[in-house]
C-alpha cells in the first residue's frame, strides 16, 4: 500500500518535471528577438478594445454548481458499487433512493428552465 | 522469474541485486527502481506520442482523400520527429500583457495530466505502473488537473479568444464529466474494483461490453467531449474564436499542449479497451507472455484511438447551446437509468451463469436503447409540429 | 527523521504558505489557484496516510469541482479582478492575538487527548478499504441514514441554486 502512493507521488514529481525538459531546450536553440509589436495580444491584426479579462455569462456559473452536486453525488456512490457484491438487494435499492433524490433535483432544475443556454 | 514471463520483475530484482552489492540500502535501492520504472514508463508514453503525430496525419490525410506525409522517411515516418525539431527552434512568444508564471505553468501541466494516466494503465498482468485500489476516481482526478490547466492557460493568455475557449472547454469538460463517471461505476460494480487490473481480470469470462454496449458508447462520447475533440471542439473553434485558449502559444509551448491533446485521446482509447473490451486479454493469446499482452492492450487502445478520431474528422462541431442539452437532459438521465438498471440486475441476477447473465442485461440494455429511441423520436415529431404551427408549409 | 516525515514537512509547508499567499495576493484568480495548490498538499497529507480514496476524492471534488466553481464565481462577479484597497484594518493586532489563542488552545486542546501520541494500527494491504467504507455507508446500523441525509443536502444545494439563479434570470 505505502510504496502505491510512493510510486504515485514519485510519478507526479517526475511527470511534471519532464514536459519542463523540450521547453528549456528549446530556450537554449531558439532565437529571441522580441518587440512590443510581435508581444502584444493576438486578435487577428485588430488593436485590443478594452480590458481582455472580461466578465462572463452567469450561465456558466449555474452550469458549474449544477456539476458540483454531481459530482460530489458520484464520489458518495463509488463506495456504495464496490460493497454491492456483499450486501443485500434491500439495502441495494438504498443507494437507488440516493440517485431518485438527486435526479429530482435535475428534474426540478430542468422545469425551472435552468439548463438552458439562453 | 523469468524475462519472458515475468520481464518487470526479472528486471527489478537483477537492479536490486546490482544497487544492494554496489553499497546501497534497501530502501533507496527500491525508490531508485521505483524512479527508473517510472521514468521508462513516461518516456515510453512520450515516444508514443510522437508516433502518434505520424499516426494521427496519416489518419486525417486518408479521412480527407489525401496522402499525408510521405516524403521525409518511409512512409513518412521522420515527420513528427521534423516537426519536433521545428517546434523547438520557433521563437518563443509571450505576450507582455500575459500573467508569466501561470502562463507557463499551464502547458506543463496540461502535458502533465494526460502523463498521470499512465501511471494506472495495466498493460499487461504483470506490466502496469501501480495497481491502485482508487484507480477509477484517479482517472477522474487527473482530469480535474487537465481542467485546470486549460483554465489557466486561457486566463493567463490574458486574450478575450483564449478566455473564451477556455471557458466553452471547461463548460464542456465538467459536463461530460458527469455521464463518464456515472457510466464508471458501471464496471467498477461489476468487477467489485476500482482497481483497473482487477476490472480487466473480472472480464475474463465476457467483455464489459456485452453486458453494457450503452455505458460504453456513453463512456465513448463523454470521453470524446473531455478531450474537447470534434463534435465538441468549441474551445477551439476557428472560424469564431481562432485557435481558443492556446491560441497566444507557441513554439514548443503549444507542442507540449498538441502532444497532450493527442497522447490523451490514445489514452482514452485504452481507457475504453480496458474498461469494456477486456483490457490486454484477447481470447487466451495474454498467456503466451507479457509482452504480447501489450501488443494486444496497444492494438486494442489504437483502435480506440482510431474510433475516436474517425468521429472527430467525421462530424460537424456542434452549438453550445446544443451541447450543454445533450449533456444535461439526454446523456447524464441515461447514464444514472443505466446504473440503476445494471445495479439492480448485478444483484437480482447472481446466482446465475455468466452467459445468462450477460444475455439478460445485453437485452435490457437493447431495450433500453430502444426506448430512448422512440422517446427522442416522439420528442422530434413534437417539435417539428410546434415549428410547423409557427411556420405552416408553403409561407418559408 | 523518516522520509515521510519531511514529505509531511514540505507538504505542511506548501499548505500553509499556500494559504497565506490565498489571502494576501491582490488577484482574485491567483488567489484561486493558491487556493488549488493548499487544497493539493491536503489531498497529499491523504495520500501519506494511506487513505488512497480520501487525496483521490479531494482532488477530485476541491480541485475538479469546487475551485473551478471559484474562478468561474471571480470572474462573474467583479470586471475588476485586482484588489486595490487597503489589506488590513487598523485592528489586525488584535485579530492576530485571537488567532494565536485559538491556535494555542487547540494545540492544548490536542495534545491533552489521550490517544494523540499513539500510531495507527496499519490495515494489511488486502484489506478492501474503500469496499469496508461502501458497507459503511449504507448498512442501517452504520450510516445509512447520514449517506441519505447526505443527498438531501445536495438536493437542497442545487434547489437554493436554481432558486437564486432563476431570481437573477427574471430581472
Amino acid at each position: 500500500m505505502e510504496s502505491d502512493w510512493l510510486y504515485i507521488g514519485l510519478f507526479l514529481v517526475v511527470g511534471l518535471i519532464i514536459p519542463i525538459v523540450p521547453l528549456i531546450l528549446s530556450r537554449l536553440v531558439a532565437p529571441h528577438k522580441p518587440n512590443p509589436i510581435k508581444q502584444s495580444t493576438y486578435e487577428c491584426g485588430l488593436e485590443t478594445v478594452g480590458e481582455s479579462w472580461v466578465q462572463f455569462k452567469a450561465q456558466y456559473y449555474i452550469f458549474a454548481l449544477v456539476f458540483l452536486v454531481f459530482d460530489v453525488e458520484t464520489v458518495f456512490l463509488f463506495p456504495w458499487a464496490l460493497a454491492l457484491g456483499q450486501l443485500p438487494l434491500f439495502v441495494v435499492l438504498e443507494g437507488v433512493l440516493f440517485i431518485g433524490i438527486l435526479v429530482a433535483g435535475l428534474v426540478y432544475a430542468w422545469r425551472k428552465g435552468m439548463l438552458e443556454w439562453a | 522469474m523469468n524475462l519472458w514471463n515475468d520481464p518487470i520483475n526479472f528486471i527489478a530484482g537483477w537492479l536490486r541485486a546490482l544497487l544492494t552489492g554496489w553499497g546501497l540500502s534497501l530502501d533507496l535501492a527500491k525508490i531508485f527502481i521505483m524512479l527508473v520504472g517510472v521514468g521508462v514508463l513516461i518516456v515510453g508514453s512520450l515516444v508514443l506520442a510522437i508516433f502518434l503525430v505520424w499516426v494521427e496525419r496519416k489518419v486525417v490525410a486518408r479521412f480527407q482523400d489525401r496522402v499525408g506525409p510521405n516524403r521525409i522517411g518511409p512512409y513518412g515516418l521522420i515527420q513528427p520527429f521534423a516537426d519536433i525539431i521545428k517546434l523547438i527552434i520557433k521563437e518563443d512568444i509571450t505576450p507582455t500583457t500575459a500573467d508569466k508564471v501561470i502562463y507557463n505553468l499551464a502547458p506543463v501541466l496540461a502535458l502533465a495530466s494526460v502523463l498521470f494516466l499512465w501511471a494506472v494503465l495495466p498493460l499487461a498482468s504483470n506490466i502496469y505502473g501501480v495497481d491502485l485500489n482508487v484507480a477509477a476516481l484517479y482517472l477522474v482526478a487527473a482530469g480535474a488537473l487537465g481542467t485546470l490547466a486549460i483554465i489557466m492557460g486561457g486566463w493567463a493568455s490574458n486574450n478575450k479568444y483564449a478566455l473564451l475557449g477556455a471557458f466553452r472547454m471547461v463548460a464542456t469538460m465538467i459536463s461530460y464529466e458527469i455521464p463518464m463517471v456515472v457510466v464508471l461505476l458501471i464496471p467498477t460494480l461489476l468487477a467489485g474494483t476500482m482497481s483497473f487490473r482487477g476490472i480487466v481480470e473480472s472480464q475474463a469470462g465476457a467483455w464489459y461490453v456485452l453486458m453494457a454496449p450503452l455505458a460504453m458508447l456513453i463512456f465513448l462520447i463523454s470521453a470524446v467531449a473531455e478531450l474537447g475533440r470534434a463534435p465538441f471542439d468549441l474551445n477551439e473553434a476557428e472560424s469564431e474564436i481562432i485557435a481558443g485558449f492556446h491560441i497566444e502559444y507557441t513554439g514548443m509551448k503549444f507542442g507540449l499542449f498538441y502532444a497532450g491533446e493527442l497522447l490523451h485521446a490514445f489514452t482514452f482509447g485504452g481507457f475504453v479497451a480496458l474498461l469494456f473490451f477486456g483490457g490486454y486479454q484477447f481470447f487466451g493469446l495474454e498467456k503466451l507472455g507479457p509482452l504480447v499482452a501489450v501488443t494486444i492492450f496497444l492494438a486494442k487502445a489504437m483502435f480506440g484511438y482510431w474510433v475516436i478520431m474517425w468521429i472527430k474528422y467525421t462530424m460537424p462541431r456542434i452549438r453550445i447551446d446544443h451541447l450543454l442539452a445533450f449533456n444535461w437532459k439526454f446523456l447524464t438521465p441515461l447514464a444514472l437509468i443505466l446504473l440503476v438498471v445494471t445495479a439492480l440486475l448485478h444483484k437480482l441476477l447472481a446466482g446465475l451463469p455468466l452467459w445468462g447473465i450477460t444475455l439478460i442485461m445485453f437485452l435490457t440494455n437493447v431495450l433500453i436503447a430502444w426506448v430512448t429511441v422512440e422517446i427522442l423520436r416522439a420528442y422530434g415529431r413534437k417539435q417539428r409540429q410546434a415549428e410547423e404551427v409557427l411556420a405552416p408549409a408553403g409561407q418559408h | 527523521m523518516t522520509a515521510s516525515q519531511i514529505v509531511f514537512l514540505l507538504s505542511a509547508a506548501l499548505i500553509i504558505g499556500s494559504a497565506l499567499m490565498v489571502v494576501t495576493t491582490r488577484k482574485l484568480v491567483h488567489a484561486a489557484l493558491w487556493l488549488v495548490a493548499a487544497l493539493f498538499g491536503v489531498a497529499i497529507l491523504y495520500g501519506l496516510l494511506e487513505a488512497g480514496f480520501l487525496a483521490v476524492v479531494q482532488v477530485v471534488v476541491y480541485i475538479g469541482a469546487i475551485a473551478i466553481l471559484f474562478i468561474f464565481a471571480v470572474m462573474l462577479t467583479r470586471k475588476e479582478m485586482r484588489d486595490t484597497g487597503p489589506q488590513t484594518r487598523r485592528s489586525w493586532p488584535l485579530a492576530a492575538l485571537l488567532g494565536l489563542l485559538v491556535l494555542a488552545g487547540l494545540v492544548f486542546l490536542v495534545l491533552d487527548m489521550p490517544d494523540v501520541a499513539r500510531t495507527a494500527v496499519e490495515i494489511p494491504a488486502e484489506v478492501d478499504t474503500v469496499g469496508a467504507l461502501g458497507q459503511a455507508l449504507v448498512s442501517p446500523e452504520a450510516y445509512a441514514l447520514p449517506f441519505e441525509v447526505a443527498s438531501v443536502l445536495l438536493l437542497a444545494a442545487l434547489i437554493g441554486a436554481v432558486y437564486i439563479a432563476s431570481g437573477q434570470k427574471k430581472e
